[in-house]
């Protein structure tokens, strides 16, 4: 299957009845799939939205009303919907973002790139708040992350972004996909909107004049954010056992980098990887666990060098730290690593 | 002794910050004994705005959810198609449907969104401090055009609810102005009558309601009555715009 497809089919075996969004390449066979598919599913909602800014204010309206919903975009179009983010997080909604990347800043081209990372990490919004962050490397990845993007959003009312690419977005590979959840075994949320019957009416806002109160709000998020760095940091390593350098690298850089680690190793080149798939929550541990016998880290992104802040902040000085990247939308090419990486392994005389 | 006159149930007893002689406190009102006479506490979902009336839902007993500045039509479309069978009905001023936000009118009104607006036409960014609007008239002085609105500088005003009339998907639209007791009524019953349809599932219903901000139309409250009538009104004909279903009796 196509890895936008993949999304599609996923989202709605999650249970997500209700999709906005605005047409953008490299991901239009997201709505397009879901225009096709849910119009099928019991009280599914496919609506192509004048705008990016409308589209995230649907799913806002709609994750009021308790429906699991889903949007998705690429750059420029992500941009668009920061507000409704910054929103989504202030009002404690659930709902899922997926940006399939190209080349920037600007329009940029339609090229698969990860110059992204900042606008997802670190917010892209105004104000305090934080997004769960997924960053997949492939179908299966895309549909296990999608799936439990819902999982995870209702489980702490949060935003969920899914980090992919142009790349990641078009290319085809087989697929196990998540079982169907019965919509009536989706966990009941006693938030939701929908018509005080039986009930005190209740209101969903973010507006809290008081700083007092809005401080008291920012420290409840905290508290939030807090559990789910405690909770849900996901990443996997290679070849790190025994490794004397350790690349850094996520989503389809890192499965790139699995190429050249592999060509590396046959040649005796002790290199690992460790591939964070929580880019927020950061695997800042974890790294600075391996930093205590690794001396050098490589970092491998196709942007200007984004991660390596994190990556730096997680090894605490521990070690050195190289980076390698072809920002605009050129794709790495595994010779192209292997050959920087044992440039590096063989003048750092680690081999 | 029998009791003719009492806050209507869908309110709550918070009293209202709303300036004196200002028109959304009799809006609230009305809204409120409309939503009580048809029976609409437990089915209806409010989308407040940015503005003035930001916190309606401190005084509306009903459930409710806050949109950004001016995507209160984005934010009651993803409720009513998840939630088909309730109410929906969106409160905004004229600077958020009609500026920022007319994107997200336009467009909910062309796909005949099956939901109901309520549009709070007073000239002003009231809640900002008095900025011209989109519906500032021409002449008129706020704190972003002191020399009077002109033309050639600032633009011309935008008759928004004429323009969400030519869309296939509006069904009913109609001015109506809350500054005498007549036209009291008559907002009443368009609102009524808005929801109605809105149930009857005719598309996209419309009141946009002239209504006064004496503080910053810098005037008492009976000389911004008198103000709409001769001056605003002339601008913003009142009267219905649209009237698809054609059907001329209301809910009462
Ligand atoms: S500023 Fe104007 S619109 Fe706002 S509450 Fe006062 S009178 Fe009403």
């Amino acid at each position: 299957m196509r890895g936008n497809h993949v999304v599609g089919e996923a989202a709605i075996r999650a249970g997500c009845r209700y999709y906005f969004g605005y047409p953008i390449t490299p991901q239009n066979e997201i709505p397009e799939y879901m225009s096709e598919k849910l119009p099928e599913a019991e009280g599914g909602v496919f609506i192509q939205a004048e705008s990016e800014i409308a589209s995230i204010h649907m799913v806002i309206g709609a994750s009021m009303a308790g429906g699991r919903v889903m949007t998705s975009s690429s750059g420029p179009g992500i941009s668009l919907k920061q507000e409704g983010i910054s929103f989504l997080c202030a009002l404690e909604l659930p709902a899922v973002i997926v940006n399939m990347s190209r080349g920037g800043p600007g329009l940029g081209n339609i090229a698969p790139s990860q110059s992204d990372y900042f606008q997802a990490t670190r917010g892209g919004g105004h104000g305090d708040y934080r997004t769960i962050v997924f960053g997949p490397n492939s179908c299966q990845e895309l549909a296990d992350l999608t799936y439990e993007g819902f999982n995870l959003a209702d489980k702490y009312r949060t935003p969920v972004l899914i980090l992919g690419d142009g790349m990641l977005g078009q290319m085809m590979e087989p697929v196990e996909l998540p079982q169907e959840i019965p919509l009536k075994k989706l966990p009941a949320k006693d938030w939701a909107l929908t018509g005080a019957k039986g009930r005190p009416s209740r209101f969903i806002r973010s507006l809290i004049l008081d700083p007092i109160k809005e401080e008291e709000h920012n420290w409840k998020l905290m508290r939030k954010y807090e559990k789910i760095i405690r909770e849900e940091v996901k990443w996997e390593t290679y070849f790190a056992d025994d490794a004397k350098m350790m690349v850094i690298a996520f989503g389809i850089a890192a499965r790139i980098a699995k190429g050249a680690i592999k060509r590396l190793r046959e040649e005796g080149v002790k290199v690992g990887l460790l591939r964070p798939i929580t880019l927020w929550p950061f695997p800042f541990k974890a790294i600075k666990d391996f930093s205590k016998k690794v001396k050098h880290f490589f970092v491998f992104e196709m942007n200007m060098g984004q991660m390596v802040e994190d990556v730096k902040l997680g090894i605490e000085g521990n070690a050195e730290v190289h980076f390698y990247g072809r920002p605009g939308g050129v794709i790495l090419t595994p010779l192209e690593i292997a050959r920087v990486i044992s440039s590096q392994y063989y003048q750092k005389r680690l081999g | 002794m029998k009791k003719i006159f009492s806050r209507p149930k869908s309110l709550k007893t918070t009293p209202f910050h709303y300036c004196p002689g200002c028109g959304h406190s009799i809006i609230h009102r009305l809204i409120g004994e409309v939503i009580d006479e048809m029976n609409l506490q437990e089915k209806i979902i409010g989308v407040p705005p940015a503005g003035c009336a930001v916190l309606a839902y401190n005084y509306f007993d009903i459930d409710m959810g806050e949109a950004s500045h001016g995507r209160a039509a984005a934010v009651a479309t993803g409720l009513k198609r998840a939630v088909p069978d309730r109410v929906v009905f969106t409160y905004q001023g004229d600077g958020d449907m009609a500026a920022i936000g007319t994107a997200e009118s336009i467009h909910a009104a062309a796909r005949g969104e099956n939901i109901t607006t309520i549009f709070v036409n007073n000239g002003v960014y009231g809640m900002t401090g008095g900025q011209m609007a989109p519906t500032t008239i021409l002449g008129q002085n706020t704190t972003t055009s002191p020399r009077g609105r002109k033309e050639k500088v600032e633009g011309f005003p935008i008759n928004l609810s004429e323009m969400l009339a030519i869309a296939p998907g509006s069904s009913y639209i109609e001015r109506t102005a809350v500054n005498t007791p007549a036209n009291i009524l008559k907002t009443k019953k368009a609102i009524a009558k808005a929801f109605r349809l809105q149930i009857q599932g005719y598309g996209f219903t419309l009141v946009e309601v002239l209504s006064a901000c004496p503080t910053n139309w810098k005037m008492d409250p009976l000389k911004a009555s008198k103000w709409i009538d001769e001056v605003m009104a002339s601008h913003f004909p009142l009267g219905v715009l649209k009237d698809t279903p054609g059907d001329k009796k209301d809910a009462h």
